[in-house]
């Protein structure tokens, strides 16, 4: 209890006094969480609008696949993208290793599936009341997708707000390929675990307030952005 | 530009699971007209308009439009016995086949609007489709199929849950499409209207044809029992 009442104060202490590492420390994580989710919704939403629309043979094993790899464990994808990134690997000579490019790309890895999959579901159940419809209108197959985009963007919401849930939170996979290098690849994420290694309980928690907090401002905002827009005339 | 029908169907049958839909069908739909296509619940109306349409794939037999079907298919409307509304606004809803046509938006929405005046939906432009009440959603989907001006409508009971006022509005609107060249090809259970609207009606029993003629002979006396009890309103079998 102590320790929770420590940690609050250290993180009001954090906020208003405008820690420069903290600033520096949140700033990264959300611009690292933010690219790797603009990429993995770029690649996973159309992809789940398509994989709605289209019916092919290897259609099922490949949803079967996509949602097989939601569960792949961080760390493993850590891991290989250390490896393909590592001195000796085939993307050796780009030097990305511990940068916060490597960290998006094992971002993107992660949550792309995650995304597609959700974005997949609602469409799915979309394109079935749509339809006949849509096939009676002669819509092009990019206009279908397209339709369910729009039409059903609550929902893609909603698998983006999970895609940044999970991307924020993930520490395995960007502690191996970033390294937690201060000031170059430490994120929110990766300074608690330190801190907690360290013993400076009050500091992590202080750290871990404010990631739940950025986690429920990004959900909150965006849900009211879509609200406004739907009062808009659509 | 020449005209997409006449429509021919050869043979045609729709099967599910080893079951007969409609079929064998052999019938050839001319240019102009409205065709009313009756018959009891399950006779196979709305299988015929949607193998009619394209919507199903035929097991057996032909369906043949005068021009290609990717052709054919550009110039038709369907309007389903379930009207299907997009999650969007009316006016969106209205749009939405110009849109696919490429149309402009600021066109598109004119167009719209002028649509919805006649159709009674200028009130109810803003309001998202899904929210309207069954008959108004009736009047938009009418008017969204209209507004491309398609060639042929297919129309599964346009009216079906329309008042007395709206469907006489409605049937107007029909025979004004009719009246401007669009070939009305509509199933019905409203034998009133069947009489009011159609030039042609088809009579289905069990998936088949069982009767098939001008509509005045018909409605005065029709050639097969079945269709002299249906007409009456008693049971058939
Ligand atoms: N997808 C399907 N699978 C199996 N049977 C079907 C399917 N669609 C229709 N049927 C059957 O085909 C028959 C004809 O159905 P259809 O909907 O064409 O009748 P209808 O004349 O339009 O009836 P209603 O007047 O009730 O609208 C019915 O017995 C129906 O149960
Ligand atoms: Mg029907």
């Amino acid at each position: 209890m102590n320790d929770l009442l420590a940690g609050l104060s250290e993180a009001l202490r954090l906020i208003v006094t405008l820690d420069a590492d903290l600033i520096e420390i949140t700033l990264r994580s959300l611009q690292v969480t933010l690219t790797a989710l603009v990429i993995a919704c770029a690649i996973g939403l159309p992809l789940g609008g398509w994989l709605a629309v289209r019916r092919f043979r290897m259609r099922r094993a490949v949803i079967a696949t996509m949602n097989a790899l939601i569960g792949l464990p961080p760390v493993v994808v850590g891991l290989i993208v250390y490896l393909m990134f590592s001195r000796s690997g085939p993307f050796g000579v780009l030097g990305l290793l511990f940068t916060p490019t490597a960290m998006i790309v094992a971002q993107v890895i992660i949550i792309t599936p995650l995304v597609a999959s959700i974005a997949h579901q609602a469409m799915r159940d979309l394109w079935s009341e749509y339809h006949d419809l849509l096939i009676s209108m002669n819509a092009s197959r990019r206009q279908r997708i397209v339709t369910l985009m729009l039409d059903g963007r609550r929902a893609l919401l909603t698998a983006a707000l999970a895609g940044f849930g999970r991307a924020i939170g993930e520490v395995g996979a960007i502690m191996i390929v970033g390294g937690n290098i201060d000031g170059a690849t430490r994120v929110l994420t990766t300074a608690i675990a330190l801190e907690t290694g360290r013993g400076n309980f009050a500091l992590a928690l202080g750290l871990g307030l404010i990631l739940i907090a950025l986690a429920l401002i990004v959900s909150l905002a965006s849900h009211w952005a879509l609200r406004t827009e739907r009062r808009g005339r659509w | 530009m020449v005209n997409v029908l006449p429509l021919t169907l050869t043979g045609a049958v729709l099967t599910r699971r080893d079951k007969v839909l409609v079929g064998p069908v052999d019938l050839t739909l001319g240019a102009r007209g409205i065709t009313v296509v009756i018959g009891p619940n399950g006779s196979g109306k709305t299988s015929l308009l949607r193998m009619m349409h394209g919507l199903q794939r035929v097991t057996q037999g032909s369906v043949d439009w005068a021009v290609p079907d990717a052709q054919a298919r550009r110039r038709q409307a369907y309007v389903f016995q379930q009207p299907i509304a997009l999650r969007r606004s009316v006016l969106a809803n209205l749009i939405y086949p110009l849109r696919l046509h490429g149309v402009p938006r600021p066109q598109a929405e004119a167009e719209g609007r002028a649509i919805a005046a006649r159709f009674g939906l200028s009130g109810k432009l803003a309001q998202s489709a899904p929210s309207l009440s069954g008959g108004e959603m009736q009047s938009l989907a009418l008017a969204r199929a209209l507004i491309t001006r398609p060639d042929v409508l297919f129309a599964d009971e346009p009216c079906a849950a329309l008042d007395g006022q709206t469907t006489r509005r409605i049937e107007a609107h029909l025979t004004a499409a009719a009246g401007a060249g669009t070939r009305l090809i509509m199933a019905t259970h409203d034998m009133g209207q069947a009489r009011r609207l159609a030039d042609q009606v088809i009579f289905l029993l069990h998936g088949r044809i069982h009767e098939m003629g001008d509509a005045r002979p018909f409605f005065n006396g029709p050639a097969t029992p079945e269709a002299a009890a249906f007409l009456r309103g008693d049971i058939v079998d």
